[in-house]
């Protein structure tokens, strides 16, 4: 059983959608100790960090989150800005402090080629390390759909997983003993995405 | 970098078939001829199949009934489809957009409302983030050269100049904008290049360009010379014998990045 954290931000339809086309039993989470006995947790979401980080805060999803991914290990992924309000910090619209699980921070994109536009919409090749479980059975530079202005960056590198290009290097994917987070949205890149779900489903950490 | 972006559009309109209303699937010419050819979501299905990136669903009726048959649209398309759409036609309100984002939209296109009520562009961005706000602009040329943005579905024309109007747009936080020039709606004559690359050069959030699309060189063309992020087409991809896997094809040979199915 996948629980997707539902804070009232992000298109959950289409990630339960995603993982029911895979033959998961999915629940939707909004009530926090329902979190108890899921097998994987999932964080969505689209807007803005601050919004995203209040609504945890005021659903009572911190503390629960913390425990359950931090003490009892169950494997987490989180979607775009999911996976980005697992930094430190973030600097959308202000300073705003993340779940901290990554030692890194939200910056904006800045691509110095005007022709780069921001946000950055659309299919992207990423470079992948050969080494993750997440990215297995793929090959070569696979793309995958992104729509972000902001950005994790990470103090570690080890901690990156996946990046491409924009003028700059932009993570693509982090990963930490059963933490992943990818950028790109899955659930929107046809067959990459849905192998990289179905290879979270298989994820052992 | 960002690979630039084929969109089908899909436009639907409301038909009764006994007494249940359903989606048929249409195209239109200028605005006016409306031509009904199919189901929406059997041609989502197959544009997904033939690696569009991105789809766009046009409700043409929108301001004549509730939005309940929309999303019903939506939604099937949400379980079926693993791309991402935006939908568009009748936003009203911030409701609106609440209502449509989560049957599944990944983006919500205002147009009319957008000149009427430019802080819903705002409200949204904040409340959504920018990436799920797109601006549709609809443009016709004047006798005397210049172009007037017009609203409801092409009936009422502004004061408005659609370049001045999109660099407003990406002010008030859309996050990206769709320009259509009526036109060249349907006509198959090729994009309007010259408005769409003062567009692309005026602003620094993606632009798609639409209206006119009869060939693959059209599609080139809107990518080199217009440096549009994205080319979207109904019509096109409606009547064209040629498979859209030839015409990215033609596009990637052309050395614009774009994706190819492997």
């Amino acid at each position: 059983m996948i629980g997707i954290v539902d804070y009232g931000m992000g298109n959950l339809l289409s990630v339960k959608n995603a993982f029911e086309y895979l033959g998961e039993d999915v629940k939707t989470i909004s009530d926090p100790s329902v979190l108890q006995g899921v097998e994987k947790i999932v964080l969505p979401g689209v807007g803005a960090f601050g919004d995203c980080i209040k609504n945890l805060k005021d659903k009572g999803f911190i503390a629960a989150l913390n425990y359950h991914v931090l003490e009892k290990k169950v494997p987490i992924m989180g979607i775009c800005l999911g996976m980005q309000v697992m930094s430190k910090v973030g600097h959308e619209g202000g300073h705003f402090e993340g779940l901290g699980w990554f030692d890194a921070e939200v910056i904006k994109l800045h691509p110095s080629d005007k022709k780069l536009r921001v946000p950055h919409v659309g299919w992207t090749d990423i470079e992948y390390n050969k080494q993750s479980p997440l990215f297995a059975g793929l090959n070569g530079t696979p793309d995958f759909y992104f729509v972000h202005s902001y950005y994790v960056k990470c103090s570690d590198e080890k901690d990156m997983d996946a990046s491409y290009d924009f003028g700059h290097q932009v993570t693509a994917s982090i990963r930490k003993n059963n933490i992943f987070g990818t950028q790109f949205h899955p659930e929107k890149s046809q067959e990459h995405g849905l192998r990289i779900l179905e290879n979270f489903i298989n994820w052992k950490p | 970098m960002a690979k630039r972006r084929l969109i089908p559009k899909l436009q639907m309109k409301t038909t009764s078939s006994g007494t249940r209303e359903r989606m048929a699937l249409v195209t239109t010419i200028g605005f006016e001829k409306v031509i009904e050819v199919g189901e929406p979501i059997s041609q989502a299905k197959i544009y997904e199949a033939q690696a569009a990136d991105e789809l766009v669903f046009l409700d043409l009726d929108a301001y004549n009934h509730n939005k309940g048959i929309l999303v019903d649209v939506i939604r099937s398309a949400a379980e079926q489809i693993f791309i991402p759409f935006t939908v568009g036609g009748g936003v009203k309100s911030i409701d609106d957009f609440r209502l449509l984002l989560s049957n599944g939209a990944d983006k919500v296109s205002i147009n009319t409302v957008a000149v009427e009520n430019p802080s819903l562009v705002t409200l949204a961005s904040k409340m959504y983030g920018a990436q799920c706000v797109v601006v549709s602009i609809d443009y016709r040329k004047n006798m005397d050269g210049t172009n007037s943005v017009w609203i409801r579905g092409g009936k009422e024309k502004t004061n408005l100049d659609p370049v001045e109007w999109a660099i407003e747009c990406e002010r008030l936080g859309a996050g990206e904008i769709l320009i259509t020039s009526i036109d060249r709606d349907g006509s198959r004559k090729g994009l309007d290049i010259e408005t769409t690359a003062k567009i692309t050069s005026a602003l620094s959030i993606p632009v798609i360009t639409s209206g006119g699309c009869g060939l693959s060189s059209h599609f080139i063309e809107g990518f080199k010379d217009g440096n549009a992020d994205a080319v979207s087409a109904g019509t096109f991809f409606c009547f064209q014998d040629q498979n859209p896997m030839q015409t990215r094809a033609h596009i990637k040979n052309a050395g614009i990045p774009i994706r190819i199915h492997t």
